[in-house]
């Protein structure tokens, strides 16, 4: 397989979160009683117009600008033309010549390899096609037409990644930064998000490969095992002396093989021509300024500032910017507790807190414990009013909604940090005595009993010693 | 240019119209007449001029996210030849 070179370009479609749909004013959640939200426009009858909604094109405007792309001052719909019952004009409206963004690109980290630049052609707006259902209705299909007219951000790379590990990168990055820009739900078992893939081989430096366009794929693992498929496919394929044709296939998620759909030939030929319908969409500087100055700060630059400001490491940074959600709740907890204890809270919401919200079935939103209480937490371990293991129980009060605050956890269960040295010292003198055998190994050279002796003292104190401290106070008695 | 009788076949799949054999080569006439108006207009020089994609230079009005349209699904499906169970039938299309 070395001697062969993968080359994977996708074309992602993701469904806009506008109200109403692209040319109608029918509803787009889903859901629904099948055609209760398909009116005259989307069911194509006589007569009817299409008109462009607003927000459909300030979501357009929007991801232009988080990818770094030129927003095209007027750009066109054309008409696509193809004769499928779930489009019942007989055309998907859709960009062709002059789309409404074009460039541009997003960094990518593969896992366990280095950040790679994925170049974006294009991102176009389009209109969603209705659902085909083939089952069941005497050897008829049913139609429905809910989705039809759903706004869509077609959004297309550059051949250039490499691999389905760089492939499902790209399409993490794009689905956490859609989600982030709040343009798409990215719920991919609705079908909100959706991803094409083109692949073919080739031989290092040599011309590029046929292609062939895997379909709808709506799950990442999906996405990495139809694309290995059929990259090994292809490669028997070539390697058999036998020449790859362009076509597009599906991928069948229960014998994970990819099949021919149909010849592209003459389905390809869409025809497309400007849709007398639609004037030019006009997007003026001033428009976009205005998304712009209402876009929130894109997580690129906030790992950026978390690692800057706060230390925190490119990991860390990472891995709290996987969802605008985290992020905020990460940064309300810091906000509370100071930029000084970033760390610690960094590693209480990454470790503890995600842990514990993995294992409710809970979105970080919905977490019973606040950032503000996570924070007071984070402070009294950080100035040694409790140990980190004491912070867990503490943790634990909180989440149970046994407290207001870490504060009153701590005052009404008694687990303030024993400083006192009176009232350690006689703990370390019993515990001592009790543990003579202990004693006289450490003394005959063995660590181990040592720590065996701190861990009696943290037991009789009920881990209420500062464990820094009872080694202190222990080495000290030992010693002497 | 000029389209043979396989083009208009071609075409005519295309576009899902029956032309029969004894239309094509008429079909094929009007087409290549239609063809060369437009080799007349391709003499004009255009270079310099942007292209259009509409005769009128306005741009596109833009509609407010808000949704305006009831469920008229039953006023809709009553004309509609064939349906069950809030679908539209149609004849089997395989993929």
């Amino acid at each position: 397989m070395s001697q062969w070179e993968v080359v994977i370009g996708l074309e992602t479609h993701a469904q806009l979160q506008t109200r109403s749909k692209i040319f109608s004013g029918a509803a787009t959640a889903f859901g629904a009683e099948p055609n209760a939200q398909a009116c005259a426009v989307d069911i194509a009858l006589p007569g009817v117009l299409p008109v462009l909604n607003r927000e459909a094109v300030v979501c357009a405007i929007k991801f232009g600008l988080a990818v770094g792309a030129r927003i095209a001052p007027r750009s066109i719909f054309a008409r696509k033309n193809y004769f499928y019952p779930d489009l019942p004009k007989g055309y998907q409206i859709s960009q062709f010549e002059i789309p409404v963004v074009a460039g541009g690109g997003l960094a990518i980290q593969p896992e366990g390899g280095d950040v790679k630049f994925v170049r974006l052609t294009r991102a176009h707006l389009e209109e969603d096609a209705g659902k085909s259902l083939h089952e069941d209705f005497h050897g008829r299909t049913g139609i429905d037409l809910n989705r039809a007219g759903t706004p869509l951000l077609e959004i297309v790379t550059e051949p250039d990644m490499r691999s389905s590990a760089e492939a499902v990168a790209y399409a993490r990055a794009l689905h956490a930064l859609v989600r982030w820009i709040g343009i798409c739900d990215g719920n991919m078992q609705e079908g909100s998000f959706r991803c094409d893939a083109n692949v073919s081989v080739r031989r290092p430096g040599g011309p590029l490969g046929t292609r062939r366009e895997i379909k709808n794929l709506n799950s990442f693992r999906f996405l990495q095992a139809a694309i290995d498929y059929e990259i090994g496919w292809q490669i028997n394929e070539l390697e058999e002396g036998r020449a790859i044709h362009q076509a597009t296939v599906l991928f069948d998620p229960d014998t994970g093989e990819t099949r021919a759909m149909r010849s592209k030939e003459d389905a390809q030929d869409y025809r497309y021509f400007p849709d007398p319908d639609l004037l030019p969409l006009e997007i003026t500087p001033a428009w976009v300024d205005e998304v712009k100055a209402a876009l929130p700060e894109l997580p690129a630059a906030m790992r950026e500032r978390f690692a800057k400001d706060w230390g925190l490491s490119a990991y860390d940074a990472a891995t709290l910017t996987a969802t605008r959600e985290t992020a905020a709740w990460f940064e309300a907890c810091v906000a509370t507790a100071g930029p000084g204890l970033a760390k610690p809270c960094a590693n209480w919401v990454m470790g503890e807190l995600a842990a514990r919200l993995n294992r409710e079935g809970l979105e970080i939103g919905a977490s019973p414990l606040s950032p503000a209480q996570l924070a007071g937490l984070v402070a009294r371990i950080a100035d040694n009013t409790i140990s980190h293991k004491i912070g867990r129980d503490v943790f634990e009060a909180l989440w149970a909604g046994e407290g207001a605050d870490a504060d009153a956890v701590i005052a009404a269960k008694g687990l303030k940090q024993v400083t006192d040295v009176s009232a350690i010292e006689p703990i370390i003198d019993e515990v001592l005595a009790n543990n003579r055998k202990s004693v006289e190994e450490f003394r005959a050279g063995k660590e181990k009993a040592f720590n065996a002796l701190v861990g009696q003292v943290m037991k009789a104190t009920r881990g209420k010693a500062s464990p820094a401290q009872v080694n202190e106070l222990l080495k000290r008695k030992l010693g002497g | 240019m000029s389209l043979t009788t396989d083009d208009v076949r071609r075409i005519a799949r295309l576009a899902r119209l029956e032309v029969s054999d004894a239309e094509t080569e008429h079909t094929r006439d009007q087409l290549n007449g239609i063809l060369s108006f437009i080799e007349q207009l391709q003499a004009v020089d255009t270079s310099g001029v942007t292209p259009m994609a509409h005769a009128v230079d306005v741009v596109q009005r833009l509609r407010p996210d808000a949704v305006t349209e009831a469920d008229r699904r039953a006023a809709f499906q009553a004309v509609a030849p064939e349906t069950e169970a809030g679908l539209y039938l149609v004849p089997q299309v395989i993929e």
